[in-house]
């Protein structure tokens, strides 16, 4: 990493700021060159999340104290906000309560934006410095107005001033291009991290308590449970932080030394596949986790979010979501075989097509009329129901509470048409609370 | 005065460096061709001539230059009209005024930007006009008047004229090339666009108005003139400070255009795109490599340079899925396979794995369906895959079917990139059909 343009001191103290991204920053360094060049007039800059591009991009320009613009595309979600947070950065403006909140100047198109980005550039003195606006999230920017993207792209060109657009994003450049075309910018790739290279920035942050080595152990067993599933270095921070006080447990008590790492991550390993079932799916939140811990209980014996899906309903909504159910999973030739009490001889080779079984369950629920549901539901029902108002109004209360959906939405009252869209688990649980053998009646496990 | 000369002559190298790339830069970015054009001699005769019989004759005229990205548009009309306002009696009355589609998205900020280019801001004020053709009537017969002579001829230079004609009506254009026709004022149009199709888009009576007079720029240059056109871009001025350095380098990049590999390369972006601003990137970036160490450009910095503009992006985010999320990618490319490119659910990729895991590998793999469910999302918020319908329709995240982007081929070749790729994942992205 060297550049003489730049003070040795600021690219040192760079260096100790990014770990592992030597070669990235040197080609930005290239590209960039020195303040008074002209530089590329957009570069796009793409990779996963969690491999430092808003980061490095971020110490970068700070460090090396360049004239720049760092707007995340998700908080200005409208063309005026982005132009407003773009201005009031290159003026040193901020929003607070002495001036109202109120931004430096109010700008609602790219032609306005283009003249007092002009006069800010001249105001500050910066004519012949490159500024950059880094815009992050640019993916954003492809919902936006259709003239946002390829203005951006030729700013350059559009401004007459030495200004570089960088576009950071998680998705590749083809998705952007505009059908007409536009100034094809530099695209660069941010590699993801090696599992070396995320192992050294893991184990780079360890506690003062314990010796780097120790740290360096543990975040080793962490990335052989789980980098066969997630590779985003955010989430393994997160993971690591959170079960590392179990895995120093046995030490506090005295069981075990520091440097008998075998013990040591055979008490760790089934606690961090539990972790994975739980807290990375956000089923337990880390909060829950620590108290667990602290608490010594067993981990996973707290309830998920995913075991409270239980809902309680009304006698008739539970056979309503039933009779949804069967009608939405069953093919409607076989209602007469399942249903009716005197349905004849069945032929078992017309049920037992091989191709169409348990296909109903893999290509999901098919919509069915109102009728059917309502026939089905007579005959699963052993008393007589009466179509009341309230069934009727139940069956919309299902589709408001988003069990049920309609399908087509061209007519409400006549012959509409539902889709039940619960899972088998769920439907297993409330048949059982009114004492009915689903499975029986299912065309897929016959 | 020798003493000076001879500072002169030898600078220290740093300051070479710095100034090969603030003279290189500023010739690659800003288009600026120093007069030298390339097979476009007929074309900017053309165009000088029409500019000039407006501002010298007061006759109006409209035009449309038209020639895919990168072609030298902007930089023809900018050769063109310095050529104009060398003229000395045309300087002081001709105006311009510059608009871009991209700006002037409607007709209303098109002519507040008229006014302001005009400098009338002043006069105009806080009149409120009944029709669009008045304001603009207005704002030419202001022109009339300020001027000591009977009229000021106004080159109207439109750029991305095809979004112009996405207007409402297409008043502006409408106008202006009905100015053209009928009143006094001298006007010149000249639009500039990358669409071939753009008389298509005009109305009827707009087309009409239009004098149909269209110059097309289209890079019709052989690969021998595109290695010229390499040499000429890359070699430094005769006005650079350091003389002695400044034949070195345009000696090194002499011997560059004998190299085969330079060659191989030029020829490889030639076959890619005839596109000179491509070319200029592909510089830029070898440029980019040149430092205090490293003087002089080599063969290396541009087979880097192509490296770095040939990447495929798609491949670099393959490589870095995790294991769990490159098993589903090749689930769904067995899915694919199997259903002849039909659309398929995460229920259908799940049933896939299962069968992988069941069938072949080790138990290694077995997580569980929330965790492949969350690594299903991440694929789609990379937007690997595309759900057919949009998101609007509600069902459940299980059924929703979707689509792969990818093609087999780079499946294939993004597993053989793998870094520590499981042999029995290998094994079965391989065994495509059973």
């Amino acid at each position: 990493m060297e550049h003489h343009a730049y003070e040795e001191e600021k690219l040192q103290k760079l260096q100790q700021l990014i770990l592992c991204r030597d070669a990235q920053v040197s080609t930005l360094l290239s590209i960039f060159g020195e303040r008074q060049h002209l530089s590329f007039p957009s570069i796009f800059i793409y990779g996963h999340t969690g491999t430092g591009k808003t980061y490095i991009l971020e110490t970068l320009l700070s460090t090396l104290e360049l004239p720049s613009a760092v707007i995340n595309c998700i908080e200005c979600f409208s063309p005026r906000l982005l132009f407003e947070e773009i201005l009031n950065k290159l003026h040193n403006h901020c929003p607070a309560p002495e001036n109202d909140f109120s931004s430096y100047e109010r700008c609602d198109s790219l032609n306005d934006f283009v003249r007092l980005f002009k006069k800010a550039i001249s105001c500050q003195g910066l004519e012949k410095e490159t500024v950059y606006i880094v815009l992050d999230k640019a993916e954003m920017l492809r919902e936006m107005d259709a003239n946002l993207l390829p203005g951006f792209l030729r700013l350059q060109e559009l401004t007459e001033s030495y200004v570089t657009v960088i576009f950071l994003s998680e998705i590749v450049w083809e998705t952007f291009q505009p059908s007409t075309g536009c100034l094809e910018p530099l695209t660069f790739y941010f590699a993801d991290y090696s599992k070396a290279e995320l192992q050294r920035i893991l184990s780079s942050d360890y506690p003062p308590e314990y010796s780097p080595e120790f740290y360096a152990s543990y975040i080793n067993i962490l990335l052989g449970v789980f980098y066969t599933v997630c590779r985003d270095i955010k989430e393994l921070r997160h993971l690591a932080a959170l079960n590392f006080p179990k895995y120093c447990e046995p030490i506090i008590k005295g069981e075990v030394k520091e440097n008998d790492s075998h013990k040591l991550f055979r008490n760790i390993e089934p606690h961090l596949k539990r972790a994975m079932q739980t807290v990375y799916l956000r089923e337990i939140s880390s909060s829950q986790w620590e108290k667990m811990q602290n608490e010594d209980r067993e981990a996973a014996q707290l309830k998920g979010l995913s075991a409270h899906a239980h809902v309680e309903l009304p006698y008739y909504s539970k056979f309503l979501l039933i009779a949804a159910y069967l009608a939405s999973f069953n093919p409607a030739r076989t209602d007469k075989r399942f249903f009716l009490k005197h349905h004849g001889k069945i032929k078992k080779t017309d049920f037992l097509k091989k191709h169409e079984k348990t296909t109903n369950h893999l290509l999901g629920p098919k919509p069915f009329p109102l009728d059917r549901l309502l026939a089905i539901l007579y005959s699963i029902v052993d008393s007589r129901v009466a179509p009341t108002a309230n069934i009727f109004s139940q069956i919309s209360s299902l589709v408001t509470l988003q069990l049920l959906t309609t399908v087509g939405h061209d007519d409400q009252l006549d012959a509409p048409k539902y889709k039940c869209t619960v899972s088998l688990d769920f439907i297993r649980a409330i048949s059982r609370t009114v004492n009915f053998d689903i499975i029986r009646y299912l065309y897929d496990f016959l | 005065m020798s003493k000076r000369k001879s500072k002169e002559k030898a600078l220290p190298i740093g300051e070479c460096i710095s100034q090969v790339h603030a003279v290189l830069r500023l010739r690659f970015l800003q288009q600026s061709h120093d007069g030298k054009k390339f097979g476009v001699e007929s074309q900017h005769k053309h165009l000088v001539e029409l500019l000039k019989r407006t501002v010298i004759h007061g006759e109006s005229n409209s035009a449309v230059i038209i020639g895919p990205v990168g072609s030298g548009k902007s930089m023809l009309l900018k050769d063109a009209l310095q050529e104009i306002l060398k003229i000395g009696q045309i300087k002081e009355n001709a105006l311009q005024v510059h608009l871009n589609g991209l700006l002037q998205t409607n007709d209303k900020i098109a002519l507040k930007e008229i006014t302001r280019q005009l400098n009338l801001e002043n006069v105009v004020g806080d009149r409120v006009f009944g029709s669009f053709a008045e304001n603009l009537a207005f704002l030419l017969e202001a022109l009339k008047k300020g001027d000591r002579t009977r009229s000021c001829p106004v080159l109207f230079i439109l750029d991305e004229f095809d979004l112009f004609a996405s207007h409402k009506n297409q008043t502006l254009l409408y106008n202006l090339f009905d100015i053209a026709q009928s009143a006094q004022t001298p006007v010149a149009v000249i639009g500039l666009t990358c669409r071939l199709d753009v008389m298509e888009l005009l109305e009827k009576r707009v087309k009409s108005r239009f004098s149909h007079r269209q110059i097309h720029l289209l890079n019709s240059f052989k690969f021998s003139q595109y290695l010229e056109l390499f040499q000429d871009q890359l070699s430094l001025p005769s006005d650079f400070p350091d003389t002695q350095f400044a034949e070195s380098w345009n000696k090194n990049i002499e011997s560059l255009l004998e190299n085969k590999t330079v060659e191989e390369v030029l020829q490889k972006q030639f076959n890619a795109t005839k596109d000179v601003r491509s070319l200029h990137m592909l510089l830029l970036l070898a440029l980019c490599r040149i430092n205090v160490s490293h003087p002089h450009l080599n063969a290396a910095d541009f087979l880097e340079a192509f490296r770095l503009r040939r990447m495929d992006s798609k491949a670099n985010i393959l490589h870095g899925l995790s294991v769990l999320e490159l098993c589903l990618i090749i689930a769904m490319k067995h899915l694919q396979d199997i259903y002849d490119g039909e659309p398929f659910n995460f229920q259908m990729v799940h049933n896939e794995f299962q069968k992988f895991i069941q069938r072949k590998a080790h138990s290694v793999y077995n997580f569980e369906k929330p965790v492949i469910l969350k690594a299903f999302e991440h694929l789609q918020q990379l937007e690997l895959i595309k759900p057919m319908e949009g998101l609007s329709v509600r069902s459940q995240k299980e059924y929703r079917l979707m689509k792969l982007l990818l093609d087999n081929s780079q499946v294939t070749e993004a597993l053989q990139r793998y870094p520590n790729c499981p042999t029995d994942v290998k094994q079965w992205a391989v065994s495509a059909l059973e």
